[in-house]
């Protein structure tokens, strides 16, 4: 499919989805992610093989998707905030058990009940692992409607290749707004490598056992560990980022999903005001992209981090350049959204003179 | 050359169908486009407002500092975007329900009386396509044609009536804001 | 010439219980592995465990397993199952898993009409966090957070979850046993038995609650637990048929 349509990106996920054969869908309503799980409803129902299960609570959505992701299915959950903590417990098992499936957080204003508008507050609960436990979840941000579809079609293979779940963080208004889209072509799964882990019934083989209650503290331990190298893997192999106009920049902008869009005019109009700004946009959250970062650095340039939160990508941010710039900070958090105009201005206020 | 366009009235006006026709117009265009409309419990009996951004380069904000043009259907909106919209900009007004005019005098203010025009097209649901209409013949962002393809393409299954009528009002909009302000 | 007549089940492994004298999880887990292998199903089975004594339960089946955190079995085998509905999906699980943290996820499973089984121990105790109150416990009985018994008004009233079940429209089958005397052992096995054919009829949503003596936890001898059950617990859970739907469908 090459022809372009115009779809939200809530409903873009749904589609990259399923064209990625995900054929299970277990959810739970909370704005404003809702449009995905009714656009899940009617997806999986037009499939042959395909579950769509409205659950009882986000828990019970999660623990599905990790009774279907042990039968060998592609799945996908979504929710946003608050639905996200409930999900927790069942991150940290799919995490333990090596589980591959998809989460989207379709962020909005809290902490607590908060409000339904745009937020990036949830950035730590999703890079440092937010169940218990010693784990890390690739998370991946997108900041267009094409690259939503793109990344969603990753997630389901990186979630198969490296036996993680992956998440999707975005936000509201990404959930939200419109763009033209192009779907790749719907995935034929039967192709893809088998599941030699699965559970589907021990018939001609030795009988399987998934679970992750390892009571000797020694295999514990190298479990953990083990779970470490395959985190080593995917660090070196995965890290995305876009650079734009940052070879000459004195100020780079870094900011992700939407606040990069806004960013970026931010960094056209200063340009065309003879400033030299920049933008890194991290697109791999976890892993996060410091070999961008420390490419950038090794310009002299100075970092203004943008958040829609009180500020949390900045810890990665100052952990990626050790001491070796001056990092400023602007963040919005709890939902209001900045102009173009508004990050302009900031950029002024840091430019280094 | 990107251009920013603001849509805002009271839920249920079509405020948002507006901008989402024009959308599937810029597309029609082979422009690129963002469409991001408010959402959730704000829309619901309250405002609703939505931005349309349009380029031939690929679009950075969907958000608009100063947009350049504004589609406003109720008086509250015209005070808010009165204020943002950029110098140089226009603003189209419904002055059947906007009774006010307009204090900025670095912007053209445009008034059209859709719901008298639409109620003479026979039906009070055409006022937001005379908006639309009057919105295309003065900016030239889309054209006529364009915008009566984006509109058939979202009301697809819809009925035959109301595409009728939909063109209709576009150049009603269309003929009203060029010839007979 | 020596004739066997008593030996392990087939699909039980040569493993050593790790479970306390006198208690009720070994009969239990031996009359599964006897249904399933009458049944012939143990290629097609998936035992989805629970957290909780039986939590070690695939050191025992020698069949498929999948673990759930604690409470969420019924979720976990509702997503096993609506992926591979030919499969023999059950859950086993406490009545602290079942009836207090997964109560949600249990009632929504069954008024769904999921096709799966249940094997639901109700030992009126938490028996592997060492005896605390379950949402069973009796009025009046002694555990480590209830240490002067279970007052009602305090701590509630006993939670007879399988009747509550029962209310629902998607609930086929639902039998309370014990194993506490050969009787009702064999009640209990010939009550298991009909659960799983009920997920093979696809019929939809089968549970066996087995009474089971927690000896170590009740400070009772395990003769005493039996007769414990026998004249006290079955007085709040009587045992017996509770709903059978399955004629109907």
């Amino acid at each position: 499919m090459t022809e372009k349509v115009l779809m939200s990106g809530n409903h873009v996920i749904g589609e990259a989805a399923v064209r990625a054969g995900c054929s299970f869908y277990a959810g739970y309503p909370i704005t404003p992610q809702n449009e995905l799980t009714e656009y899940m409803a009617g997806a999986m129902a037009k499939l042959d093989d395909g579950t769509f299960i409205q659950a009882e609570s986000e828990i019970a959505a999660i623990n599905m998707l990790i009774g279907a992701s042990m039968a060998g299915a592609r799945v996908m959950t979504s929710s946003s905030s608050p639905g996200i903590s409930l999900k927790q417990e069942g991150i940290s098992f799919l995490s333990a058990l090596e589980l591959p499936a998809v989460i989207v957080n379709c962020m909005r204003g809290g902490p607590g009940l908060g409000n339904i508008a745009p937020s990036q507050g949830d950035y730590f609960q999703a890079t440092r692992g937010g169940g218990h436990g010693d784990y890390r979840n690739i998370v991946l941000g997108p900041a267009s409607g094409q690259e939503i579809c793109d990344l969603v079609t990753k997630a389901f293979d990186y979630a198969d290749e490296y036996l993680t779940p992956v998440m999707i963080l975005l936000d509201g208004m990404m959930g939200q707004m419109m763009e033209p889209v192009v779907f790749p072509e719907y995935r034929d799964i039967s192709t893809l490598p088998e599941k030699t882990w699965k559970i589907d019934g021990a018939k001609g083989r030795p009988r399987r056992v998934i679970k992750s209650l390892l009571l000797d503290v020694n295999v514990e331990e190298a479990h953990n560990w083990k779970l470490v190298r395959r985190y080593e893997q995917i660090k070196d192999k995965i890290q995305m980022a876009e650079s734009y106009k940052t070879s000459d920049a004195k100020l780079t902008v870094i900011a992700y999903g939407i606040a990069a869009r806004i960013a970026k005019s931010a960094v056209d109009r200063a340009r065309e005001e003879g400033i030299k700004a920049g933008l890194l946009r991290p697109v791999t959250l976890w892993p996060f992209p410091e070999r961008s970062l420390r490419e950038a650095a090794s310009n002299n340039t100075e970092f203004l981090v943008y958040e829609m939160s009180t500020g949390q990508m900045i810890e990665d941010v100052r952990l990626s350049l050790n001491g070796s710039s001056r990092i400023h900070f602007h963040g919005r958090p709890g939902g209001p959204v900045s102009t173009p105009a508004d990050i302009y201005e900031q950029i002024k206020k840091y430019y280094p003179r | 050359m990107i251009t920013k366009t603001a849509f805002a009235g009271s839920g249920g006006q079509g405020v948002l169908s507006m901008g989402y026709i024009l959308a599937y117009a810029a597309m029609r265009d082979k422009k690129n486009v963002t469409y991001l409309p408010s959402y959730g419990a704000e829309v619901r009996g309250g405002t609703a407002n939505c931005t349309v951004c349009i380029s031939d380069e690929e679009i950075a904000s969907p958000v608009a500092s100063a947009p350049d043009y504004a589609i406003v259907l109720n008086k509250p909106s015209m005070l808010k975007y009165q204020g943002i919209i950029r110098k140089g900009g226009i603003m189209l007004v419904n002055s059947s329900l906007v009774d006010a005019k307009a204090e900025r005098e670095d912007i053209e203010v445009i008034y059209i009386p859709a719901n008298k025009l639409a109620l003479e097209l026979g039906s009070e649901r055409a006022v937001n396509m005379i908006m639309l209409g009057a919105f295309a013949a003065k900016t030239g962002v889309t054209s006529l044609e364009s915008l009566a393809g984006g509109m058939s393409d979202v009301l697809k299954s819809k009925s035959a009536g109301l595409v009728d009528l939909n063109k209709k009002g576009i150049e009603r909009g269309a003929e009203y804001a060029l010839h007979e302000r | 010439m020596t004739e066997t007549i008593f030996k392990r089940p087939k699909y039980l492994k040569d493993a050593v219980f790790h479970y306390c004298p006198g208690c009720g999880h070994g009969i239990t887990h031996r009359l599964v592995a006897e249904v399933i292998e009458e049944l012939d199903i143990a290629d097609r089975s998936i035992c989805v465990p629970p957290a909780g004594c039986a939590v070690l339960a695939y050191d025992y089946f020698d069949i498929d397993v999948g673990e759930a955190a604690h409470g969420r079995g019924a979720a976990v085998a509702t997503g096993l199952k609506r992926v591979l509905p030919d499969r023999i999906v059950f859950t086993y699980q406490g009545d602290g898993d079942m009836a207090a943290i997964g109560t949600a996820e249990t009632i929504h499973a069954a008024n769904r009409g999921e096709n799966i089984t249940t094997i639901f121990i109700n030992n009126g105790t938490y028996g592997m966090t060492g005896g605390q109150m379950a949402p069973t416990t009796l009025v009046g009985q002694k555990s480590t957070t209830t240490p002067g018994g279970r007052d009602t008004k305090r701590d509630g009233n006993p939670l007879r979850l399988s009747e509550m079940l029962a209310l629902l429209d998607g609930t086929i089958y639902i039998e309370r046993v014990s194993v506490t005397s050969p009787k009702n052992i064999r009640a209990a096995k010939k009550a298991i038995k009909k659960a799983f054919q009920i997920q093979m009829d696809r019929l939809g949503y089968s549970l066996v609650e087995v009474l089971s003596p927690c000896p170590t936890n009740w400070k009772m001898s395990p003769v005493d637990s039996c007769k414990w059950i026998d004249e006290y617990m079955t007085k709040t859970f009587p045992i017996g048929v509770i709903k059978d739907n399955s004629e109907n469908k």
